[in-house]
């Protein structure tokens, strides 16, 4: 219930929120579970595998208990943490895990069941048979044991992602993040200062602490002012740091505001990726529980969110109050609890020689033993020496200290080292490089001294970046020493939880070291502990002590787990924001591709190109009647196809065609001026790269062209090999793939076509096949091409990319004047195989200049990549499969690529195979299907008959082997 | 005489505009990259001051003249943009007309860093990209030039055919560091 | 991970493309024989420690660095242009 006072909490702004389908009201500045608990709800959520009615924990980030879904319907958010819920008008929350609800959940049977689900339970029970492990076992498991669902549909909400860059980056808006962050501001650094709450102040926050004589928010406040009134420093609330990465690198969570997150094109949250020069870590300490029988019971609460509720939310968790620990804070939430008028029970100190001066039931040298009360604390179980009390107690606020926030040290393989008198881990020095540690997460736990820490490792950080600190001295604040002796378990008969959210307890904990999982590697994976998505924020080193109690050994020689990246459970949603829809790649088109589209054409993506597939004209409802015709029409008159995706590399300089030569297997200084050759491209290892022709412009300038999709790979090899192996040549090289628009026009009538669009119709005698050179058109320079990719008499013209649509246009209308048109890929791709023209299919990495048949283009007398490697005997024996075209002999008349081939009586299995098919296509002009594909020896197979099996698909085909080249074998009609 | 249509790369794209942000699409006139050939950088920049009064910039550097810019564009490689090239530079470097080749758009406005900051892993941060600095990186996945050309404006290049990849990208990027303004 | 680019300065490694091991730059001559044409294509160190390789500087300014850094600690200790820095300055 909420209590009178001030706090961090507008309560003239009321918000109406719904739990569970029922209304209620919180304020401005509530978290879910405080509007919660101020309606008097404890009960929050059921546990992940025993069922058991479970509330609040913490008052942070750790929680393992309060796990709600958010929302509704595609965007629904299962597991978020009711501590940090920001409480908006509207609010939707349901709790998870309980069917058929929360208050009655028939699921909790796993909990009269518990003998039998301890540690290893899955393991021992589900062996057998096999065959119901994934089929029955793990969805009757799934179903019992979790946490909330994803609506498994498109999830609508925005994601995203950010970069950003800092001098230094301070983690953590507490007294020493507060301090390290204004001493780097004022000495001029560039500053981001991150923190997961909304308000930076830390536990200043959650106190009634005095900073610099006023109280501890206020400071926080003041100094928040000041840091974001400065230029050089960022301050981001409601970010946390999950992640520390390789030079500085972080990884934050942003959750926006909830007010600002409902805008139109606002994202959820943001990922942000932070790259700092020095980083300095305040995230402050958790507070551990204490393990005793049905700790769990909700109502128990950690000391510290308990002082939190009071302080900052003015929320009372209990109408009275018990409070336990073994160390001065549990005085101190008495003494908070008492200020505010919550009546307390009892404070029981386990130190026996605790003294108190407060007015209240004191019990040192006590231990609490139990907790009473099914879906809420009722009353609690004291042990002191005269025997066992019974206190009611609708809260128990529990402490059993407090661990350093070391996560984020141990990211980069950092492990923590143990410290006796705080009976606690802290990072290591270096742990994460350039990097320091300050304030309660370095084990300093006064806020005087978390004050003088931050100073300190910012005058560090600033004196590594060349920087001087002016000088700043802490403010005046509490500089108590912190007094703890350590009390992990509270002996007794009945279970006492050390995870919550994974329903791991002490006897779990035990029954794996007798079981000798003596190593806390093994133990954790054997019990679950610190498994959950909380990572045992609250529970690992209190699983190490039983452990290593169990053991015989101390806390150290015992281990530590370390955690892993992220701090907190990130959205996939958050980390891939972006790459959704559009996002996923970006789109390259072509000049041509609006006209495409307008045309019907349906588009293929090829590398990050879209390229027409077919262009369906009136009356084709299939894209084979729509391909048949563009090739038909390609051998009978002429045809337009964009071919502006392949990639040209501008290469110029006196050593161009030395370089040329190196890097091509066949040469091109023998090139004339005016004039194109095709050329093959060997990767080192021998085997075929890529492919494509090379014009020679000028006498020291070339244009040399890669496949579409290995454009990016050619220009990378070209600058390796010029970087790397030959930086003396004098050769430059640019790709102008983007400036030209070049379109294939293919076809006996590609001639009439230019004639009558080019300035000059082309000169017989100067336009030779293979020839290249400047022509003007409609006063625009332009260049031409004479080569073919379809066997005919063809061109390739290029127009600087500007004006691409509109020659596009052009060269279709007219085409389609002299009864051609344009055609898409899939008609290009028959084409070039009735000529045998080979594309990545075919040269896909594992295949060598003999296999295609192109072992004489290797020249012998330079030295090129891959020359050595290519003259291997291994890599050019006659055994290896060979080039062959196919054709369909028997009853069933389709090939298909990825099919194998086998001999025609031998089994078609791994043993018995001969080679395989790579690409297919039905071609018109012969009236059935032609296929090329690699064959054992194949070019000494010609007019034999093999089979073709697809074990894929399901097809088998009988086939002949032939040359790849089956249309115009010798090439009269390109050079006609 | 077959008259074609010159279209620019933005075209039907831009501008775009979302709070105080606005990206327009940008001429920059005759685009030439300069890779100079080996030893030739210092008589390529002093041909290059000769003929259009600016030398050749040093990495992540820009050179201005009154009507010519020259941009740093990687590697033994500067962009120069505006004139045509004068015919002595091509003793001194590979000359390649890149002015097709490039979708060009400027975003300014008070929030045009954190819009890119969406966008790419540069660190934009004035202190160290002040006005007149250029880099080469990546923008959404995509290669990119971005230069700063003011305070709060920013030009940058992609590949001709990513130009609606650009727009779709800002305007996502836009949208989304508006709707943080306060209102 | 960020690596420092001898042109660039330190950026993001979303720039960068790696090819593997430095060796790829001692390229044997043509007729340096089958051993020594097996170790510079396929035979490689795979230490845990110290490891010179190549990146590639793709979208950014397209040089071919060797940066030495280390596979355990991802260090790096050095970064230098490929080509022995002739041409780093334009």
């Amino acid at each position: 219930m909420r209590i009178g006072g001030e706090g961090l909490i507008d309560r003239g702004a009321r918000l109406d929120f719904t739990f569970d389908g029922h209304g209620y009201q919180g304020v401005k500045g509530d978290t879910l579970a405080s509007a919660l608990l101020a309606n008097g709800i404890r009960l929050m959520g059921r546990s992940f595998k025993y069922h058991r009615p479970r509330g609040p924990l913490t008052a942070d980030s750790a929680e393992p208990n309060a796990l709600v879904t958010l929302g509704r319907g595609p965007g629904q958010d299962p597991n978020a943490r009711a501590t940090t819920v920001e409480l908006h008008d509207g609010l939707e929350a349901r709790s998870q895990n309980r069917w058929p609800g929360l208050d009655f959940d028939l699921l909790s049977v796993n909990d009269a069941l518990a003998p039998f689900l301890g540690a290893g339970f899955y393991y021992k029970t589900f062996m057998w048979p096999r065959a119901f492990w994934e089929k029955v076992y793990e969805p009757a498991i799934r179903r019992a044991a979790g946490l909330g669902a994803i609506s498994r549909v498109h999830d609508p909400d925005r994601y995203e992602k950010a970069f950003a860059h800092c001098d230094l980056l301070v983690i953590g808006a507490g007294p020493a993040g507060l301090m390290a962050a204004l001493t780097a501001a004022r000495a001029g650094a560039e500053v981001i200062l991150a923190d997961e709450d909304t308000h930076p102040g830390g536990r200043l926050n959650a106190e009634t602490l005095e900073v610099d004589g006023r109280p501890g928010r206020d400071w926080a406040a003041a100094v928040a002012a000041e840091l974001s009134e400065m230029d050089n420093v960022r301050l981001m609330t409601r970010t946390a740091v999950v992640g520390a990465y390789d030079q500085g690198t972080f990884g934050a969570l942003e959750r926006l505001a909830p007010d600002i997150a409902a805008r139109r094109g606002a994202p959820r949250e943001c990922f942000w990726r932070i790259a700092a020069r020095r980083a300095v870590l305040a995230a402050g300490a958790l507070e551990r529980p204490v393990a005793f029988q049905n700790n769990d019971r909700p109502g128990v609460m950690l000391a510290g969110a308990v002082r939190a509720y009071v302080n900052r939310w003015r929320v009372a968790p209990g109408r009275n109050v018990a409070v336990f620990g073994n160390n001065d804070g549990a005085h101190r939430t008495a003494a908070d609890l008492m200020a505010a008028g919550v009546h307390v029970s009892a404070l029981i100190d386990s130190r026996p020689g605790a003294t108190t001066d407060l007015d209240l039931p004191f019990f040192p040298g006590a231990t609490v033993t139990d907790a009473h009360g099914r879906k809420g604390l009722e009353a609690i179980s004291v042990a002191t020496t005269s025997g066992i009390d019974k206190l009611q107690a609708e809260c128990l606020a529990v402490s059993g200290g407090w661990n350093p926030a070391v996560h984020l040290t141990c990211h980069m393989n950092g492990r923590p080292a143990w410290r006796e008198d705080i009976a606690a881990f802290v990072p290591r020095d270096g742990a994460v490089p350039g990097l320091r540690a300050a304030g309660a997460c370095a084990g300093t736990f006064s806020t005087r001294a978390c004050l003088e820490d931050g100073i300190a490792a910012a005058r560090e950080a600033l004196e590594e970046m060349g920087r001087t600190a002016p000088g700043t001295s802490a403010p005046r604040a509490e500089d108590g020493a912190y007094a703890i002796t350590p009390l992990w378990t509270v002996p007794g008969k009945a279970r006492a939880w050390l995870d919550f959210q994974n329903d791991v307890t002490v006897k779990d904990v035990k029954q794996a070291a007798r079981e000798n999982f003596r190593s806390v590697e093994h133990m954790k994976r054997y019990t679950t502990q610190g498994m959950a998505t909380d990572q045992g924020k609250n529970s690992n080193t209190g699983a190490l002590a039983v452990l290593a109690d169990a053991t015989g050994r101390a806390i150290p020689e015992t281990g530590t787990t370390t955690f892993r990246p992220p701090y907190n459970p990130v959205a996939i949603g958050a980390l891939g924001a972006g790459a959704q829809g559009m996002g996923f790649a970006p789109r390259r088109l072509t000049t041509s591709h609006a006209a495409s589209v307008d045309r019907g054409a349906e588009m293929l993506e090829v590398g990050l190109w879209y390229r027409p597939s077919h262009f369906p004209a009136r009356g084709e409802t299939h894209w084979r009647q729509s391909t048949d015709r563009e090739v038909t029409m390609v051998r009978e008159a002429v045809g337009i196809a964009d071919v502006s995706t392949l990639g040209k590399i501008d290469v110029q300089g006196p050593d161009a065609a030395r370089f040329l030569d190196f890097v091509y297997a066949n040469t091109f200084s023998t090139l004339k001026v005016g004039r194109v050759r095709y050329g093959i491209m060997l990767r080192e290892d021998g085997h075929v790269m890529d492919d494509g022709t090379t014009a020679r412009l000028g006498e020291t300038h070339f244009l040399t062209t890669t496949t579409t999709a290995a454009a990016g790979e050619v220009m990378r090899h070209f600058e390796f090999v010029h970087q790397c192996l030959c930086p003396d040549w004098d050769v430059r090289f640019i790709s102008v793939t983007e400036q030209w628009a070049q379109f294939a026009v293919a076809g006996p009538k590609s001639r009439d076509l230019l004639d009558d669009l080019l300035d000059t119709p082309l000169d017989d005698a100067a336009w030779p096949f293979m020839a290249c050179g400047p022509v003007g058109l409609g006063g625009v320079q332009a260049r031409l091409f004479r080569i073919s990719f379809s066997g005919e008499h063809a061109y390739e013209l290029a127009v600087p990319a500007r004006y691409g649509d509109s020659l596009f246009r052009e060269l279709a209308r007219r085409a389609e004047a002299l009864g051609g048109g344009p055609y898409g890929m899939e008609a290009l791709n028959v084409l070039r195989i009735e000529k045998g023209f080979i594309t990545h299919a075919e040269i896909h990495g594992r295949t060598t200049a003999f296999d295609i048949g192109m072992d004489r283009m290797v020249s012998r007398k330079k030295d090129c990549i891959g020359q050595a490697a290519a003259e291997r005997p291994g890599l050019r024996e006659d055994g290896r499969e060979q080039l062959v075209g196919l054709k369909p002999v028997g009853a069933v008349k389709m090939l298909t690529a990825g099919a194998h081939l086998f001999n025609e009586t031998d089994p078609a299995d791994r043993d018995h195979d001969q080679g395989y098919i790579t690409s297919t296509g039905f071609s018109p002009t012969f009236g059935h299907f032609l296929a090329l594909g690699f064959l054992k020896n194949g070019r000494a197979r010609h007019g034999e008959v093999v089979r073709m099996v697809d074990h894929l698909r399901g097809v088998t085909a009988y086939c002949e082997v032939q040359d790849p080249v089956v249309f115009d074998p010798k090439g009269d009609r390109v050079r006609d | 005489m077959t008259e074609l249509l010159a279209k620019t790369p933005c075209a039907g794209l831009l501008p775009l505009r979302a709070g105080t942000t606005t990206l327009t699409e940008v001429d920059l006139g005759q685009l030439t990259s300069l890779a100079p050939y080996r030893g030739q950088a210092a008589a390529l920049s002093d041909a290059l001051h000769a003929a259009h009064g600016l030398a050749v910039p040093g990495p992540g550097q820009t050179t201005e003249s009154d009507d010519a810019e020259a941009i740093w564009f990687g590697r033994a490689l500067v962009l120069l943009a505006g004139p045509a090239p004068d015919a002595s530079l091509a003793a001194h470097a590979a000359l390649t007309d890149q002015s097709d080749a490039w979708a060009v758009a400027e975003l300014a406005g008070d929030d045009a860093a954190a819009v890119l900051a969406r966008l790419t892993p540069l660190d934009l941060r004035a202190s160290r990209f002040p006005v007149g600095a250029t880099a080469r990186s990546e923008l959404a996945h995509m290669a990119a030039s971005v230069t700063r050309t003011g305070e709060q404006a920013f030009r940058v290049m992609v590949f001709r055919a990513f130009a609606q990849t650009l727009a779709h990208e800002m305007r996502t990027a836009m949208d989304g560091v508006a709707a943080r303004r306060t209102r | 991970m960020r690596i420092t680019c001898p042109i660039c300065g330190a950026r993001d490694r979303r720039e960068f493309t790696v090819k593997g091991a430095a060796l790829a730059l001692e390229r044997p001559a043509r007729d340096a024989g089958d051993v020594a044409w097996d170790d510079y294509l396929h035979n490689r160190d795979n230490p845990a420690g110290r490891s010179a390789e190549l990146w590639y500087h793709e979208t950014g300014c397209a040089a071919w660095i060797v940066v030495v850094r280390d596979t355990v600690t991802h260090e790096v200790f050095e970064t230098r242009l490929a080509d022995g820095d002739t041409e780093a300055g334009s």
